[in-house]
């Protein structure tokens, strides 16, 4: 077995993830970018098992089977915070959003507050 | 060239193929169903480089749940059916720094394994893995099992927007500020 070729095809995978973070404005598809550099990361774990004789057998796959359980936890919260802010602005559109903000927007939490009392 | 290499070569290049395809297409259902092409070819790659727990895990819980999820945030988020036209952002920034790390790695590991040959080593089994999971690498697994329900907390409290903002309230008025809350914020 050649290693050269799984390699290969997970620094591409990389690349590729790369790419689409960068590239692509729906917060969904950056998570799904995201995925493919994990999964690329997974690939060079797994060859990596193949060939580097560690002390501890299947190093490796285990470090594979830990970044899939860290990938499910990010894609959770991620989706989490999509949802969110498609809730509060009606895009997922990610450089749609303000990076710098006061802290209570007109239509966020606070002012909520203000018009329930108002009503009262 | 090995059978395992023609196999290797296979899949990555229909892996590598249906990548490409998520990261241009312009539908966005289409997009998740590249991404299980593209991980199911992964898969394959965990098979036939001998890690069997790892591919089947991987089919559980990317194919089956990670791209679930994401379909279904395609579709509460309203994302239209057909193709649609602003998905992307002016590409010459992502394509220089996604290709340079892209072709970068590639040329670095070309370099470091040129057309070396290894032999498989024992296929990776439950039994081997949980073996070494639970000698070695137990105090990492039980602070995943920390971090997983963290993560659960995280999305619950993000996904309910009654939780940060009742607590203030201290005079048994957070119930009605509840209750009247969607028609204040929309």
């Amino acid at each position: 077995m050649r290693p050269v070729i799984p390699y290969v095809t997970a620094a591409l995978l990389f690349g590729l993830g790369v790419y689409g973070v960068l590239r692509r404005r729906n917060a969904v598809l950056v998570l799904m970018s995201v995925e493919l550099m994990l999964n690329a990361v997974n690939l060079i774990l797994v060859t990596a098992d193949t060939t580097a004789r560690a002390v501890l057998p299947h190093s490796g796959q285990v470090f594979a089977l830990f970044v899939i359980v860290l990938a499910a936890a990010e894609i959770g919260v991620g989706l989490a915070i999509v949802l969110q802010l498609y809730r509060l602005r009606a895009t997922v559109a990610v450089d749609d959003v303000p990076l710098t903000e006061s802290p209570d927007p007109v239509g966020g939490r606070e002012p909520a507050v203000g018009d329930s009392e108002a009503v009262r | 060239m090995t059978g395992a290499d023609v196999l290797l070569v296979a899949l990555g290049a229909v892996a590598v193929g249906a990548g490409v395809l998520v990261v241009t297409t312009k539908h966005l259902v289409r997009a998740g169903l590249y991404l299980v092409v593209c991980l199911g070819a992964l898969a394959g790659d965990f098979l036939v480089l001998s890690a069997e727990l790892v591919a089947w895990v991987q089919v559980l819980i990317y194919v089956g749940a990670v791209v679930v999820l994401l379909l279904f945030a395609v579709m509460l988020t309203r994302a239209p059916i057909g193709a649609s036209d602003d998905l992307d952002r002016p590409g010459w920034p992502a394509a220089l720094i996604g290709g340079g790390a892209g072709l970068g790695l590639t040329a670095l590991l070309v370099d470091a394994y040129r057309w070396s040959t290894v032999t498989l080593p024992h296929a990776g089994t439950a039994e081997r893995l949980g073996e070494q999971i639970f000698q070695s690498w137990v105090l990492p697994f039980e602070v995943l099992s920390v971090l997983l329900l963290a993560a659960l907390v995280g999305a619950i409290v993000l996904s309910r927007p009654d939780i940060g903002r009742a607590a203030p309230q201290r005079d048994g008025r957070a119930a009605d500020l509840v209750d009247s809350e969607p028609g204040g914020r929309r």
